[in-house]
């Protein structure tokens, strides 16, 4: 155990975790969009999605539990990470760098947005009554001007944070070769960017189309 | 041969514990094929003329291969130029009327010694937990007695060029040293003569690192950019790898 703890104590340890738990959500995070594409093909598709999604009974929980397991390990971290990279450098520069990648330097406040939509959500969907139906209940979360646009705001947030995961996750586990390294910068951005459209594509149907999930 | 008139920010700090500002000079005439160190050593004489201490900063060689030099100038580790160390940079890069602010190297691990020099010698402590080989004395072995693919032999020196500046550190937005703690153990790992303490090196090398109060490596590539030499940062992935490697698999604890 002290094994254990003394490599996730390290600086790239810690990196690992990052990278795991990071590959984790993005994985959910496919899995969720593939999910949630059934709105698409309207109200019959998507609830029929959620039907099925709930039947699955107990492995769903087990599912959850484990997912929120990795959202913690994700956040736990990247707090350590946070205050100890603000204490490694005391005394600020007076001229800081101009040309910063704006995906990489927002990582934290960009994950700091995700946390907050991540609660919004849960309290929108998994903690909601369950009177309506899902499909329902999307369309009045987020055909609400107000919440819809927070959830633009804080989508644009979760794809600029994966425009730079995606890649920055293969980067820590040590793949980097001339041979691919293209492919994964470039792959990972498109991935990025198409999971961040398709995501955005919901709540802006619901914004703007009546007919949207009816 | 033109001449540039410069201002001058530069952070002026008597001692480690003293408290510093910028102090604010006008450079006179320089000529444009003066290299950076010269134009401050211009400056200098001019300040100790007229009774002023005498900007501090580290130098030695002034061909860019020693790694003493090195301050932050508005905002660049070794200034504008890519691949260039500070005693290299000439002033044909500048303009006339610009103004440079110049700032010592900023990090927890590197204490401000005097105006613009730090203490670099946790990178010394680094390398001395685990960044050599281990030799036996004995005859001189004969050349390529032992066989590297040139491949390896290039990646390995292309690691080796690392003059230890600490640019990497002063660019990271975490102040982490991975970049050179990379260029150490990829240099050494890739070779034959670096195996049997392969293991043992990635651990110690990192361990020493944290300790040291370096930060955390976000995968920015800011050190790559200001790396005079270009060590590229697949020598942090190489050392992502080496780590977890001697974690999961080795005895090394
Ligand atoms: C819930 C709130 C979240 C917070 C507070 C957060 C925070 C962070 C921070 C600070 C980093 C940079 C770590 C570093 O400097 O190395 C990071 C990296 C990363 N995040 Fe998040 N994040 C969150 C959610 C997510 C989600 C939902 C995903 C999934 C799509 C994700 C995927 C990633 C990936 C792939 C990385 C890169 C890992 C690496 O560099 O190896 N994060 N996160
Ligand atoms: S003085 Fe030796 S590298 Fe600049």
């Amino acid at each position: 155990m002290s094994w254990f703890l003394s490599v996730f104590q390290s600086s790239i340890g810690k990196k690992y975790i990052m990278a795991l738990s990071g590959a984790c959500l993005s994985f959910f995070l496919m899995a969720h969009l593939a999910g949630n594409t059934f709105s698409f093909l309207g109200k019959e598709a998507y609830n029929s999605y959620a039907a099925h999604l709930h039947s699955l009974g107990g492995f769903i929980h087990v599912l959850e539990a484990c997912l929120a397991l990795v959202f913690l390990a994700h956040i736990l971290t990247a707090i350590l990470l946070f205050i100890d990279n603000l204490s490694a450098r005391p005394t600020r520069y007076a001229v800081s760098a101009t040309d910063r990648s704006w995906s990489a330097s927002t990582m934290p406040y960009t994950g700091a947005l995700i946390l907050i939509f991540l609660v919004v959500h849960l309290l929108n969907f998994h903690f909601a009554s369950k009177m309506i139906s899902t499909a329902d209940q999307v369309k009045t979360v987020l055909g609400n001007p107000p919440l819809g646009f927070f959830y633009l705001v804080a989508l644009s947030g979760l794809t600029l944070h994966i425009s730079h995961g995606f890649w920055s996750l293969f980067q820590s586990f040590g793949a980097n070769h001339p041979q691919y390294n293209r492919f994964l910068q470039r792959g990972g951005l498109s991935m990025a960017v198409i999971l961040g459209a398709l995501f955005m594509l919901i709540p802006l149907l619901a914004l703007t189309t009546d007919g949207f999930l009816q | 041969m033109s001449l540039i008139n410069l201002t001058l920010r530069i952070w002026r700090q008597s001692g480690p514990e003293a408290q510093g500002a910028f102090h604010t000079y006008e450079s006179g005439p320089i000529s444009t094929s003066m290299s950076f160190l010269e134009m401050l050593d211009v400056l200098n004489e001019r300040l100790i003329l007229s009774g002023e201490e005498a900007v501090a900063f580290d130098h030695d060689c002034r061909e860019g291969i020693c790694g003493m030099c090195g301050s932050v100038v508005n905002g660049k580790p070794h200034g504008p130029e890519q691949k260039t160390t500070l005693c290299q940079l000439h002033m044909r890069h500048f303009k006339d009327g610009d103004t440079l602010v110049i700032e010592p190297f900023r990090s927890r691990a590197f204490k401000l010694v005097k105006d613009l020099i730090v203490d670099r010698s946790a990178f010394d402590a680094i390398i001395a937990e685990g960044g050599y080989v281990s030799v036996n004395t004995g005859g001189t072995p004969d050349a390529n007695t032992i066989p590297i693919p040139n491949p390896t032999a290039e990646q390995a020196l292309d690691a080796a060029e690392c003059i230890g500046c600490g640019a990497c550190v002063a660019a990271c937005p975490n102040a982490s040293a991975m970049l050179f703690v990379g260029a150490k153990v990829s240099h050494l790992s890739l070779l034959p003569q670096g195996q049997p303490e392969r293991n043992q090196r990635a651990l110690a090398m990192v361990k020493k690192m944290d300790k040291l109060g370096f930060g955390n490596c976000g995968n920015e590539k800011r050190c790559e950019k200001a790396c005079p030499k270009g060590i590229s940062i697949s020598n942090i992935a190489r050392l992502n790898r080496e780590f977890m490697k001697a974690v999961l698999f080795s005895n090394e604890k």
